[in-house]
């Protein structure tokens, strides 16, 4: 009966294709909205991202998420190496910093100050020169996006011209010198990134008394991170973080305290209210519109449950189809704007599987008020005109 | 003739058999008492007709016989079936079987084609589609269609091939009893006369049982025997032959 159920459904096209396209729109707000939103809930821990080694981070205890700096005294680095477990640990500055620009203005910077020995914390790829050019006097990396874009020089004819090798800028009132161009993961604030020696970036910060932002270590092999985190947090009273646990505090900082998911909240539950309301009343519409005939097959000996299945697969199909064209235009438009904007986008398997299941809940309770209907039908209804 | 006992005509076997049916639709002061003790036999051979003004209960009578409503009060056999001792998934089950139906306004899907409807009472007896169809084609040549007609869509075809779309269907699956709801009177009179010879000729069968529901006294002739229906009970059995039942 599958056959004729799915005849049934494709046959009256204006519903079908009505059906289709509210549960495509809503598979492709549901999508798109919670993508960005991973997208841009990805940038807020960017940093730990891009610094793959350590896999301890550790920072003043009343830090809530990665950008919340509460410098630490210099010496923490030493007392987490003395910790059992700690195979290395260095010291590491991020801090904002304003770079003066050609034309006078100025461009807030994110400066990472990485540990003057083993450079610990660089940038994943380099574009241009190589890490250990940091050791060169004033030395720093820049980003390459920050390089052609926020930083980029203003040329007397007007026109820009990207940050290059060789470069100066001025930080802070401090000069530093362009020694080499790297990609990173967009930050959450979108400004550029540029990466020092640990000492050069104190030297370039304003002076404060603290300016250690983190200890990052690295666990002994064999040792478990998370164990080792304990036992710097037992000892030293910092606290300790893996990445995965940094990463998650500072989402949920995010998530906590401030507006942004009740905005995308907003946006993807418009897309579920649109499929409801589109899709489920279109599909109850042909349901009512076939109530007759679901009626004639009922008289014909069609069991309850037989029509019951019928629907289902209707349903089913409906969503499957309205996800994939969903999904595909969300993916595609991500594809198409990732790379050649700043957009922020995420697509994890984790949203597929949270759509997929969104867009059969609307399916289904469509079905099930169409189901419900077709349940109770009499079939001596066939035999009026 | 009153109803006051079954009344049958012929010598085939006991089809259905009535006998004191009510129906009653509500409760209370909305009450509808739509059959008020109906007694009635139909045997098998035979093609009787349910005639009588609107509301008296002719299509409350088929759709009890048909089981495809329950009767409130009395006796009522389909081959010595009773449904209120069915559960209603066996009702169901006996339905697709035993019982065909013709209805008023055909009731074709309009999404399947002509044979695909003819094929649907095989399928839910669980037949494999493939061999359904080829058996719904088969029927469909014995209503007189081609094969380009039979895959076209009910609703390009005319009211008269649409009724034999609809009589193939109810005789495809071999039932023993066919209930027919104004097959007529969607037709013009010609067309009406083809289509009630199909049914007689296809229809009935010693084995098989026809009862049509009817206003339309051009039919009449078709009929084996005519019971005339008011308010809810049978006030009458008469052969086609002798005078006429309506005016």
């Amino acid at each position: 009966m599958y056959y004729y159920a799915l005849k049934m459904l494709i046959g009256d096209r204006a519903k079908y294709i009505g059906i289709i396209i509210g549960l495509t729109f809503a598979s492709l707000l549901i999508t798109q909205q919670s993508a960005i939103f991973a997208g841009i809930m990805t940038r807020t821990f960017s940093f730990l991202t891009d610094v793959g080694q350590p896999d301890i981070w550790v920072v003043d205890p009343q830090v809530q998420y990665i950008d919340d700096i509460k410098p630490l005294q210099v010496t923490e680095v030493l007392r987490v190496r003395g910790v059992a477990g700690v195979q290395w640990a260095v010291p590491l500055y991020k801090g904002s910093l304003r770079a003066r620009m050609d034309n006078g203005t100025f461009q807030t910077c994110v400066v990472i100050g990485l540990d003057d020995e083993t450079l610990i914390g660089g940038p994943p790829k380099m574009v241009e020169g190589t890490l250990a050019d940091l050791r060169r006097s004033d030395g720093v990396i820049v980003d390459v996006v920050g390089a052609r874009g926020k930083l980029a020089r203003l040329l007397p004819d007007g026109t820009r011209t990207p940050l290059k090798v060789g470069d100066t800028l001025e930080l802070n009132d401090h000069r530093a010198f362009v020694v080499g161009l790297c990609t990173v993961t967009a930050t959450f604030q979108a400004n550029p990134v540029i990466y020092t020696t640990y000492s050069r970036a104190t030297t370039f910060a304003p002076q404060e008394r603290k300016l250690l932002s983190f200890v990052a270590a690295k666990a002994k092999a064999g040792e478990d991170p998370g164990t080792v985190c304990e036992r710097i947090h037992r000892v030293t009273g910092l606290m300790a973080y893996t990445p995965a646990e940094f990463k998650k505090l500072t989402f949920i900082y995010y998530l906590k305290y401030t507006g942004m998911p009740i905005n995308f909240l907003t946006a993807v539950a418009l897309g579920f209210i649109v499929g409801i309301t589109i899709s489920g009343q279109t599909f109850y519409n042909f349901t009512l519109d076939n109530l007759r005939y679901f009626g004639t097959l009922k008289a014909m000996g069609t069991t309850n449950r037989t029509l019951l299945t019928m629907i289902l697969f209707q349903a089913v199909i409906v969503g499957s189809i309205g996800y994939g064209l969903g999904v595909g235009l969300a993916s595609a438009w991500g594809w198409l704007l990732v790379g050649r904007t700043q957009i922020a986008f995420q697509l994890p398997w984790q949203l597929l599987v949270i759509t997929a299941g969104a867009v059969m809940f609307i399916c289904l309770s469509a079905a099930a008020l169409s189901i419900r209907k077709v349940m109770k039908l009499e079939p001596a209804v066939v035999f009026r005109s | 003739m009153s109803g006051s006992e079954p009344s049958s005509s012929g010598n085939g076997r006991l089809a259905v058999r009535c006998k004191g049916v009510t129906k009653t639709f509500g409760s209370g002061s909305a009450a509808v008492q739509a059959l008020r003790g109906v007694d009635l036999e139909v045997r098998t051979g035979e093609l009787l007709m349910l005639v009588g003004p609107s509301g008296c209960g002719k299509t409350t009578l088929i759709s009890v016989i048909a089981g495809v409503l329950r009767r409130s009060a009395g006796e009522c056999t389909v081959f010595d079936h009773d449904y209120l001792t069915m559960a209603e998934q066996e009702t169901t089950r006996y339905r697709g079987k035993e019982i065909g139906f013709v209805f008023q306004a055909f009731n074709l899907i309009p999404t399947l084609t002509a044979a695909e409807n003819v094929s649907a009472p095989l399928v839910i007896n669980g037949m494999k589609r493939r061999d359904a169809v080829e058996q719904a084609r088969d029927m469909l040549r014995k209503v007189g269609f081609d094969d380009r007609m039979m895959e076209g869509s009910p609703m390009d075809l005319s009211g008269g091939q649409q009724q034999r779309v609809a009589i193939a269907r109810a005789l495809v699956h071999n039932p023993s009893l066919i209930v027919c709801d104004e097959p007529t009177s969607a037709l013009d009179s010609e067309t009406g006369h083809k289509v009630m010879e199909l049914m007689r000729d296809l229809g009935l069968g010693k084995d098989r049982a026809l009862v049509v529901v009817t206003h339309d006294s051009r039919i009449f002739e078709f009929a084996d025997r005519i019971a005339r229906m008011e308010d809810g009970r049978i006030t009458g059995i008469e052969t086609p032959h002798e005078q006429p039942v309506l005016t």
